[in-house]
C-alpha cells in the first residue's frame, strides 16, 4: 500500500474493469474484476457504493459518518487508506 | 467436501478446436477424444448450476471460444445471471462487429493472447499468421470501453523480449498484463526443452516484471507467474482441487482443473447426466484431492500444506506416474531430481533444439 494519502478533492470512480455485486452466499459485497474479486466489510462496500465519480472524498467521508453514525475524523485515515490502496490496484480511478 | 470449499469460478471450455497450433497449448494432447458435444441449452443449465454453486466469475474459454457460434447467446445467459464474464480468446476470427454484438449482450471483459512482442516470432510459436488480427482485436476491445487483458505466455524463446513486450502493453493501453510463464504440462511438457528458459533469462525478466509492476501501478496491473521449475515450492494448483474451480470440456465432463482428465482412475461425471451441485458435492473425483487425507509425506507433515495443497496432480502424475504424489517442482519431494535435471539442462542454450512440435488434432 502507497503511503501517500489521496486529496480530499478527489472524485474516485470504480474502474471499468470492475463489478461490485452482493455475494448471496456470504451476503457481503465483493468487488469483482479479470480471474479475482475482493471480499469486502461493510465498510469497504459502503466506501464503494459512494465511488461515483460524482462525490468528492471529504462529501464520501462526510456520508459515511451520518450512515455509520460515527465521527468524520475517525473515519478519515481508514477511507482515504483503503481509497489509496484500491486506487493502487488499478480499481479505483480518480478523477481529480 | 468441507464447508470453506466453495465455488467461485466455472471455467467454460467452449471447444478445443482452435486456429492456432500453439506448441504450449494447455489442451489436452488428445483433443481429438473431446469433441463439442453440449447444446447452447446444455451451456445455459450448467452457468445457471454454478451460479447457483455460488460461482461468481465465468472464463469463457477454449479452444478458441470464438467458434461458438452460439457465443453471443451464452453471453447474454451469463449476463443474466450476473457473472463477471471474461472472453478468453486468440482473437480469432473475428470481426469488429461481433466483438460489438458481445459486448451488449454483457461481457465483462476481453483477454487477447499474442505470442511474442515480435510478429513473425508471435506467429511462428502460434503456428500461423495471426499477430496483426490480434493487436487489432486488442485496439477494437479498447475503442469499445471493454478492460482488456493481454496475456503472453513466456518461455526460452520470447522471454529476453518481456521489456519489448511490456512496451507493446503500454502502447495498447491494456488494462492488464499477464507474463505467464509455461506451465509444463500437455503440448508444453512434449516441447519443454525447446521452452524451459535458463535461471539468468528468468533473472533478468523478473527484475524487467517487478520495475513495469511499480512504473504502472494504478494504470496497468502487471502479473509475471514464475515458472514452478525454478520456485522451489509447487503452485497452490487452482487454489486447491475442488476448492475454488470448476471447468467443463467441450464434452461435458466436469473436472477440477484443465487436465484433471488425463490421470488414471478416476471417474468424471458429465454435466449432460448429473447436476454441478451434486458433482461438486458428491463426486468421488472430486472428493479424490481434496483435504489432506490423500497426501503422502512430506506433504502430509509438511507446514505449507494449507498453502499449496501439495502442488499440481497433473503435473505429479505426468512426470512421476502417480497422481497422489508430492509435485516434484517442490525441492522436498523424493522426486525433485526431475526439476531439478530439466533445468540443468536449460541453462546451457547451444545444445538445445529450438524445433516445435505444434498441437494437432491426432488421433
Amino acid at each position: 500500500m502507497s503511503a501517500e494519502a489521496p486529496s480530499l478533492e478527489l472524485k474516485p470512480k470504480l474502474a471499468p474493469k470492475t463489478k461490485l455485486r452482493l455475494d448471496p452466499k456470504t451476503n457481503k459485497y465483493i468487488l469483482l474484476y479479470p480471474e479475482k474479486g475482493l471480499l469486502l466489510n461493510p465498510t469497504g462496500a459502503a466506501i464503494l457504493k459512494h465511488c461515483d465519480g460524482e462525490q468528492t472524498l471529504a462529501v464520501i467521508i462526510a456520508a459515511l459518518a451520518v450512515e455509520f453514525q460515527g465521527d468524520a475524523e475517525v473515519l478519515r485515515p481508514e477511507v482515504l487508506s483503503f481509497v489509496q490502496g484500491l486506487i493502487d490496484r488499478g480499481l479505483l480511478q480518480a478523477a481529480p | 467436501m468441507s464447508t470453506e470449499d466453495r465455488l467461485y469460478t466455472l471455467i467454460a471450455e467452449l471447444t478445443y478446436l482452435c486456429p492456432l497450433r500453439c506448441a504450449y497449448c494447455s489442451n489436452p494432447t488428445n483433443l481429438a477424444a473431446h469433441p463439442d458435444r453440449l447444446s447452447t441449452a446444455d451451456w445455459l443449465r450448467v452457468f445457471a448450476q454454478a451460479a447457483e454453486l455460488g460461482a461468481l466469475q465465468l472464463n469463457l474459454s477454449g479452444g478458441e471460444p470464438l467458434l461458438r457460434r452460439d457465443l453471443e447467446e451464452l453471453v447474454a445467459g451469463a449476463s443474466a445471471l450476473d457473472f463477471y464474464s471474461n472472453l478468453i480468446t486468440s482473437g480469432l476470427p473475428l470481426e469488429r462487429e461481433r466483438l460489438v454484438r458481445l459486448k451488449d449482450a454483457g461481457l465483462s471483459s476481453v483477454q487477447v493472447s499474442i505470442q511474442d512482442s515480435q510478429p513473425a516470432e508471435s506467429d511462428r510459436i502460434a503456428g500461423r499468421n495471426s499477430f496483426a488480427q490480434k493487436l487489432e482485436v486488442a485496439r477494437w476491445v479498447k475503442e469499445l470501453d471493454l478492460p482488456l487483458t493481454l496475456n503472453v505466455v513466456l518461455h526460452r524463446q520470447n522471454l529476453d523480449r518481456i521489456a519489448e513486450i511490456v512496451a507493446l502493453a503500454e502502447r495498447l493501453n491494456v488494462d492488464r498484463l499477464e507474463l505467464a510463464n509455461t506451465q509444463y504440462l500437455a503440448w508444453a511438457l512434449e516441447n519443454r526443452s525447446a521452452l524451459l528458459p535458463s535461471q539468468a533469462q528468468l533473472d533478468a525478466a523478473r527484475e524487467i516484471a517487478k520495475a513495469a509492476k511499480e512504473r504502472l501501478k494504478g494504470k496497468i496491473e502487471v502479473l509475471f507467474v514464475l515458472p514452478d521449475y525454478y520456485s522451489d515450492r509447487p503452485k497452490a494448483c487452482m487454489s486447491g482441487w475442488g476448492k475454488r474451480y470448476l471447468l467443463v470440456t467441450p464434452d461435458g465432463l466436469a473436472l477440477p482443473c484443465h487436465l484433471a482428465h488425463s490421470l488414471p482412475g478416476l471417474q468424471f461425471d458429465n454435466v449432460q447426466e448429473r447436476s454441478l451441485d451434486e458433482i461438486w458435492r458428491h463426486s468421488a473425483a472430486f472428493a479424490a484431492f481434496r483435504g489432506e487425507a490423500w497426501m503422502p509425506e512430506p506433504c502430509k507433515s509438511c507446514d505449507r500444506r494449507a498453502i499449496d495443497f501439495g502442488g499440481c496432480r497433473c503435473q505429479a502424475f505426468h512426470l512421476t506416474g502417480d497422481a497422489a504424489a508430492t509435485d516434484p517442482a517442490c525441492g522436498l519431494s523424493p522426486k525433485h531430481g526431475l526439476i531439478s535435471e530439466a533445468r540443468a539442462a536449460a541453462q546451457h542454450p547451444a545444445l538445445i533444439p529450438l524445433g516445435l512440435r505444434y498441437r494437432e488434432m491426432r488421433r
